[in-house]
């Protein structure tokens, strides 16, 4: 096993080398720098293009790629021009409101996903199995901005019982338990908003892995032994059956990235997709191409981690 | 005490196609007694197998009428608590593909120690894995301490036979069902697993019914033989009365199709087996194949009539059989 994963991590690693380029030349090619936008008109073009000089715009590509490689690997990713900050810095708060929120949508997603697709794939063809299924095309149908503004109208609106912004309630002092009720609280409803939208493709692969699983001769062979119902399904089919669903895990994380950008905008949670689109608007490149390359390293290693995964809980993949 | 191991009434099988039920295996009575091996033949889709499933009530979404009764207990309209009592334990079967048999993620030694498990709970971890190792040994499996270990996608298609066995056998099972235990097996590997089925066949007190296509093993194996032909039997007999002198158009038939050695043409019987939704429900169910016979031969409603004792043979068109201009040709090429 450890042969496979020390493989496989050698195909990570050209991975993010190569994306790293595609990164830097994406953010060589949007029109405009450092020096355009937000700059005084009346200043003399001859100061910029000094200024240009010195800071090192005027190099061939691959230098200021080793520059922007060099300042990475150290941690250094730039300025933002908008919050006068530098990016590390920056990112670093964003991206533990991110984790967090991550975190809370995929316990959600597993623990509804996982009972509803069991009882979908153990059951299926009933009325039950076919209101799951109902939700699962609203779910596939309905675009995850939607649903979340229909949560925050409801829950956070309506009922008042949510807030619609923000991670944490203003005045509170780190540490304290208030402080982390309040950060939770500020999570509970983007997470699930998220998660009812994830969920569903965790379903409906979990539902049709359990039909598929359910008619295997290897079933018969467990019926055959004597194995009451509940034995069969426990040890022969959820079994066999939850394992994509395991490796699909990592995959996931690529899943959370996307849905980040947009529940974070609605909800006004200051996390890495609400960042990045607003640092899109704004033009804030060292910023966007940081948080792409994070997003981009963070969807690379979820494959990884779900080929490790894989590798861990299917025998057949096991190289011994 | 009486002989009789198995007991099968009027056992009929029918699975739902649309709106309606249609039997695949069709009022089958038959009896296995102790220590007995008995044979069933005949070609695909003649409901062998079905009735084999039936018997162990391993059929997902049929309806069963009739009795199966195992030492007098009857199966069909036993709680299924009890009859997971009697399978794997009473009653167990070796499978036709043992590719697909075996759970793919389960280690060889756990996936025959549940059966262990199962009916006999008080055995403790240790013991069941001495009786694994043992039973490993018996169907003749190599290094059984490592295979233990092994996942089935580490083992030969023959390895994973000998495993399938091995469950079966786990708990010396009164009745063991066979059902074609070497079709997904090549040649060479067939061989092996028969000699082990016939060892075993000789060590162990079972009643066997075994399913099969091949009349060479039949021939070889079995005490006895059913042949059946489209969800029926159409004739069963002991063995050696029925190939010295068989009496229904289809056991004829099939046993002319056995090729042999010198003949440049395979006799083939015309047609096929009808498709169960297809089947004719009234008359004689293999008149179709052999038209040549005059429809007055065959019975309105054919039964099974006892020829001499023991051999029964089901509707009165084989005292008119003869085949055709065509076969004979057929049998005349063969053997000049």
């Amino acid at each position: 096993m450890w042969k496979f994963i020390v493989r496989r991590l050698f195909v990570t690693f050209p991975q993010i080398v190569l994306l790293s380029i595609i990164i830097f030349i994406l953010a060589q090619m949007m029109p405009g720098d450092a020096l355009t936008g937000l700059i005084d008109p009346n200043i003399d073009p001859a100061a910029i293009e000094q200024q240009r000089e010195r800071l090192g715009l005027n190099n061939p590509w691959y230098v200021q790629y080793a520059d922007w490689v060099k300042g990475a690997v150290q941690g250094d990713l730039g300025q933002s021009f908008r919050y006068k900050m530098p990016v590390t810095e920056l990112i670093e708060q964003r991206m533990i409101n991110t984790f967090w929120l991550s975190l809370l949508t995929l316990i959600f997603t597993y623990v509804m996903a996982i009972p509803l697709g069991i009882i979908s794939g153990r059951w299926n063809d009933t009325w039950l199995d076919r209101a799951i299924t109902g939700y699962t095309y609203i779910g596939f149908a309905a675009p995850l901005f939607i649903t979340a503004l229909l949560m925050v109208w409801i829950f956070g609106f309506h009922f008042g019982w949510f807030p619609t912004g923000g991670s944490v309630a203003p005045g509170l002092t780190p540490g304290t338990f208030e402080y982390f009720m309040s950060k939770l609280q500020h999570l509970l409803l983007p997470a699930f908003s998220m998660a009812v939208i994830t969920t569903v493709s965790t379903v409906q692969y979990l539902r049709s892995e359990i039909i598929d699983t359910k008619q295997k001769d290897f079933i018969i062979t467990a019926r055959a032994k004597g194995a009451p119902e509940s034995r069969v399904y426990n040890r022969h089919i959820f079994r066999n059956s939850l394992l994509p669903i395991a490796a699909f895990f990592g995959y996931e994380i690529s899943g959370l990235i996307g849905g980040s950008v947009f529940i974070e905008t609605i909800f006004a949670f200051p996390g890495m997709g609400k960042l990045f689109l607003d640092s899109v608007l704004l033009r804030d490149f060292s910023v966007v191409s940081s948080v792409v390359l994070i997003f981009g390293i963070a969807a690379i290693l979820g494959a990884l981690l779900s080929d490790i995964i894989l590798s861990i809980v299917d025998p057949r993949i096991r190289i011994k | 005490m009486s002989n009789k191991l198995l007991e099968i009434k009027n056992l009929t099988t029918s699975f739902r196609i649309g709106d309606d039920y249609y039997a695949a295996v069709d009022d089958v009575t038959l009896t296995l007694n102790k220590n007995e091996v008995l044979g069933i033949v005949g070609e695909s889709g003649s409901g062998k197998s079905a009735l084999a499933f039936s018997i162990m009530r391993l059929h997902n979404r049929a309806k069963i009428e009739g009795s199966v009764l195992l030492n007098n207990q009857d199966i069909v309209n036993m709680p299924t608590t009890n009859l997971n009592k009697l399978r794997g334990d009473d009653m167990a079967m070796i499978f036709q593909d043992p590719l697909t048999a075996l759970n793919p993620l389960m280690e060889i030694g756990e996936q025959i120690g549940e059966t262990l498990l199962l009916h006999n709970p008080r055995m403790t971890q240790k013991q069941r894995k001495l009786r694994v190792i043992e039973l490993l040994n018996l169907v003749g499996i190599p290094r059984p301490e490592y295979v233990f270990e092994q996942f089935p996608h580490e083992l030969s298609g023959g390895m994973r036979q000998r495993v399938v066995i091995a469950i079966a056998i786990a708990n010396d099972p009164e009745l063991l069902i066979a059902d074609e235990p070497t079709t997904a097996l090549d040649v060479t590997i067939q061989a092996q697993i028969l000699d082990l089925i016939r060892k075993l066949k000789n060590e162990m007190n079972a009643g066997i019914i075994l399913i099969t296509h091949d009349l060479g093993v039949v021939a070889e194996m079995a005490d006895r033989v059913a042949v059946m032909y489209a969800g029926q039997i159409v004739e069963i007999a002991e063995v050696h009365t029925l190939f010295e002198n068989p009496l229904h158009p289809y056991t004829k038939s099939l046993l002319n199709s056995v090729p042999t050695e010198g003949q440049d043409k395979l006799h083939v019987i015309q047609g096929i087996v009808p498709s169960l939704k297809n089947l004719p429900r009234k008359g004689c169910r293999f008149a179709a194949r052999i038209p040549w016979i005059d429809a007055s031969a065959h019975e309105e409603n054919p039964v099974l009539h006892e020829v001499e004792l023991g051999h029964f043979v089901r509707c009165t068109c084989h005292a008119h059989f003869y085949f055709s201009d065509e076969s004979k040709e057929d049998e005349k090429n063969g053997i000049s």
